[in-house]
């Protein structure tokens, strides 16, 4: 248990743990550097700050009782789930508390009579599935790291995943929440039924990356599971065939649950690390779902086919029974992992594009790259034209990362530029703050930041993060952005 | 005349309010039509300089829900914002203006075979319109309701600014989605003159499935049977009258090869007498009821549906909606004495609350309204109020027509 004595700490800092020894379990509390470390980063590795006090919150009231403290401190706060985030939003704050939310894991209620659960914030994403299963449902948002992401962070991210093409965001299943607001209030947001009455303050609440409170219990929905669900496998001769035959999926009418694709070193890197059984020799493949009653089923699977065959496809084949299935989604899920076998660093980037320009802007990324001499490997969610380039460096070799970091950036306004977005599932976070002014207008932003004010006045939850130069509350106006880094108090970049 | 001069500068579509302008019996002075997103900026710009109220209306076929304003000066009309800016039909996404009608752009899109997958319960109603008062029907079960369609708005603030959230792609995380803070204000935070909404193919077949049922319990059976089965209902609606047999209807969409074959399953789930058609019965989609009456909405969690089917009967209020959601609305006459519309708003908003919803009460003749407690108790009022006076801190957007008196 840390003492106010202690030296270390700072003032406000130290005064924060004294308002909390009484209400929270010694051990609850940590400020041992060694152990702080641990949290220095989440997802995204790059960028690395110590807190200065860390806070293992084991109930709804001591989240509510932390950020209070805080409040009354004015000490900064951020909230971390299973920290896997990939765009820096969990990324501490040096001068301030990280609140580690991944004991609060308690499913509390799943109601399939209801289509409904209610779950603690640090209930992993892909324990809803198993605990609904066996009466037939399951939580739809599916992001990469289900088996380790929180729903508190889901909900802070407002994540998708591969099967957002048909379902939707995390957003559009999530019915209600219990908000820490900054203030220390304790609210209730949306109601088990949709439509609450008011202002829809849980669509602007979930996707705020932690900038607008912090969740203690999330209402979510439950899916009925499909009658039949079919993957397919597609092996293509070049990216611009696989395109085609994602658009013309989509052109005849059909919504796959998920249409995904990678490119020749993306299947490269997963065949070396799981041996998924991707066709050889293919420059693109497409994992493409269908599910959803049978007889639908088996109409979209033929002309699935038949348009992946018109579009040049070499080989085309079905997942036969569960473990093959398994197997086409291991080698797309694992695909990030694996690339770090092929490189000893890479940026993961999430722009996302009208879909219609995929072949076009895949050939500009390769010619960056080829302009550049860094290596892309792609995989994305080509159903709805969300990329992910992954930008593969070795940052031991002198100039590497800066042409890296370079050729993410020239990535991103092309996706910007084509009429797209920054990011379509990994948050902006710390990562991509800088690129806002490029999307939006200081009117946009400022417009954004009222809703800061109202929530956040005292600019405490996760400071930094988004927005690059925000506005004070009550303050006029800005007449000019500067390009300096968010403040985050010490960062390290790395 | 200083102000009249200043709108007519800004905007040349400006005229004299006459008794049809009035919003819920609060007549305003003037009513200013804008072409343009920055034609409306300049129109707010001299509101605010003059300290004018204004109440945002489309073609107002739900200009009277709501809470009468506190005061109006201006009506800002949409109306002759009504053009498609965009449309990639390869993307599935369009963007429009808020003064279209959504038949105009059903219109528009339908020529690429593809639809904004809302019903228009409110004929001739804007986009602009739907989107503020957040209307849906009964396609929301399989598509989703405005906030998950929209994907992009333009708005100007109340003090002038034009400020745009989301944009025009499907999947987007970048800054706050203010669009579905937008979606459902009633007018109150900005003035929405552009959105961006993701589109459907039109179903290549679909089929309405229904039956009619004697009783609550027959009602819940039949719905549970739906509801949990897997069947891929895009719709699935119920019509409880105040006396006599109720309805249960389902809609499939898909692949005309198998569609008959899955209507005959929805059959044998529904059970007893169905009918099957490509339409759907003439009462879905459409609020159940007539301009003199008391228009609620209601709200609870699934399983309580058929429960609140029979509370609304006993309360004298005949209701309609979406089963497979939990939205259903309700109609009570509007020549009950303040008392009884008192008390069966009453009791009917501690079920739904109760069983995890709400009930608002959308509409009412004037003297009924004014006794009425219209949203009952409003979660996160006081974050909303702070939100209220971030956005327009004069309190000049449709003042006193929201919850709480926003």
């Amino acid at each position: 248990m840390p003492s106010l004595e202690d030296v270390s700490l700072r003032a406000d800092v130290a005064a924060v743990v004294a308002r909390l020894r009484t209400t929270l379990p010694a051990g609850a509390l940590i400020t041992d550097h060694n152990e702080l470390r641990t949290y220095e980063c989440d997802g995204l590795t790059s960028y690395r700050s110590i807190p200065a006090l860390a806070v293992l919150a084991s109930s709804a009231e001591q989240v509510r009782a932390v950020v209070a403290a805080c409040a009354a401190e004015r000490v900064p706060f951020v909230a971390r789930g299973s920290g896997t985030g990939l765009s820096g939003g969990a990324l501490p704050h040096a001068d301030g508390v990280l609140l580690l939310m991944s004991q609060l894991r308690t499913v509390h209620e799943i109601a399939p009579q209801d289509q409904r659960a209610v779950l603690d914030p640090g209930v992993i994403n892909l324990q809803v599935t198993k605990s609904a299963a066996d009466s037939g449902y399951y939580f739809a948002p599916d992001p990469s790291s289900q088996q380790i992401c929180s729903v508190g962070g889901n909900v802070a991210e407002n994540s998708g995943g591969a099967h957002c093409l048909k379902y939707g965001f995390t957003t559009n299943h999530v019915l209600s929440i219990d908000l820490v607001t900054p203030e220390g209030e304790k609210v209730q947001l949306g109601t088990r039924a949709p439509d609450a009455p008011g202002y829809d303050l849980l669509g602007v609440v979930v996707g705020s990356e932690g900038t607008l409170g912090v969740a203690t219990s999330v209402t979510v929905r439950l899916v009925r599971a499909p009658e039949e669900v079919r993957t397919l496998l597609a092996g293509f001769s070049s990216i611009d065939d696989a395109g085609a035959a994602t658009s013309a999926i989509i052109g005849a009418g059909i919504v796959p649950a998920a249409i995904e694709m990678m490119d020749a070193l993306a299947i490269e890197a997963a065949e070396a690390a799981v041996h998924c059984g991707y066709p050889d020799g293919a420059a693109a493949v497409l994992v493409i779902e269908l599910d959803g009653p049978a007889d639908e089923v088996a109409h979209e699977y033929l002309a699935v086919e038949q348009l992946c065959r018109e579009n040049h496809a070499f080989e085309f084949r079905v997942a036969a029974e569960a473990a093959e299935r398994a197997l086409i989604w291991k080698g797309r899920k694992s695909a990030f992992a694996a690339v770090g076998r092929i490189s000893p660093d890479y940026i993961v980037q999430d722009g996302v594009i009208p879909r219609t320009t995929l072949a076009q802007v895949l050939r500009s990324i390769e010619e960056l790259a080829g302009d550049s001499g860094v290596r892309v490997a792609n995989v994305f969610h080509a159903g709805d034209g969300n990329l992910h380039p992954l930008v593969l460096f070795d940052a031991s070799q002198p100039g590497q990362s800066e042409h890296a970091e370079r050729l993410s950036g020239a990535i991103l306004d092309l996706c910007i530029t084509n009429g797209g977005s920054i990011t379509g599932e990994h948050g902006v976070g710390v990562d991509k703050a800088k690129y806002m002014p490029r999307m939006f207008t200081d009117d946009d932003l400022d417009t954004m930041q009222l809703v800061r004010c109202a929530f956040d006045p005292d600019y405490l939850a996760n400071p930094g993060k988004i927005y690059p130069t925000p506005r004070l509350c009550g303050e006029r106006p800005r007449v000019h952005v500067s390009d300096e880094p968010p403040a985050l108090g010490d960062v390290e970049l790395f | 005349m200083a102000i009249h001069d200043d709108l007519a500068g800004a905007c040349s579509h400006l005229r004299g309010a006459g008794p049809g302008d009035a919003v819920d019996g609060v007549d305003p002075q003037w009513v200013v039509s804008p072409s343009t997103t920055a034609e409306t900026a300049e129109v707010m710009r001299i509101c605010a300089r003059h300290d004018l109220a204004v109440v945002t209306r489309g073609h107002g076929t739900k200009l009277s829900w709501g809470r009468p304003p506190t005061r109006v000066d201006i009506i800002l009309e949409t109306t002759r914002m009504n053009q498609v800016v965009e449309h990639v039909a390869g993307d599935l996404v369009v963007v429009a203006q808020a003064g279209l009608r959504i038949t105009d752009l059903e219109e528009h899109l339908g020529r690429a075979d593809q639809h904004l997958s809302l019903d228009q319960p409110a004929a001739g109603a804007t986009l602009g319109g739907t989107v503020a008062t957040a209307t849906s029907g009964p396609r929301r079960m399989g598509t989703g309701s405005v906030r998950d369609l929209i994907i992009g708005i333009t708005m100007v603030r109340a003090d002038g600014v034009v400020a745009k959230a989301g944009g025009k792609v499907v999947k987007n995380v970048a800054g706050y989605d203010l669009a579905k803070l937008l979606t459902g204000s009633f007018g109150t935070l900005a003035v929405i003159t552009q959105v961006a909404f993701r589109l459907h193919h039109r179903p290549l077949s679909s089929r309405w499935v229904h039956r009619s049922v004697t009783d609550v319990q027959a009602a819940r059976a039949t719905v549970a049977r739906v509801l949990h089965s897997q069947v891929a209902p895009v719709a699935l609606e119920v019509d409880w009258p105040l006396d006599g047999p109720g309805r249960v209807a389902v809609l499939i969409e898909g692949a005309p090869a198998g569609i008959d074959e899955r209507a005959h399953g929805v059959a044998a789930l529904l059970g007893g007498d169905t009918e099957t058609a490509d339409d759907g019965p003439p009462w879905r989609a459409v609020y159940p009821w007539t301009a003199d009456e008391v228009a609620l909405k209601l709200t609870t969690q699934l399983s309580s549906v058929p429960d609140l089917l029979s509370d609304a009967r006993r309360h004298g209020v005949a209701v309609r909606g979406s089963a497979g959601t939990g939205v259903l609305y309700g109609a009570l006459p509007g020549d009950v004495d303040a008392g009884t519309a008192g008390k069966a708003v009453t009791a009917l908003r501690n079920a739904c609350v109760a069983t995890g919803g709400s009930l608002t009460v959308l509409d009412a003749p004037a003297d009924l309204k004014a006794g009425l407690d219209l949203w009952g108790e409003v979660h996160g009022l006081a974050l909303m109020h702070q939100v209220k006076d971030q956005f327009d801190p004069g309190h000049r957007l449709s003042p006193g027509r929201f919850v709480g008196g926003i």
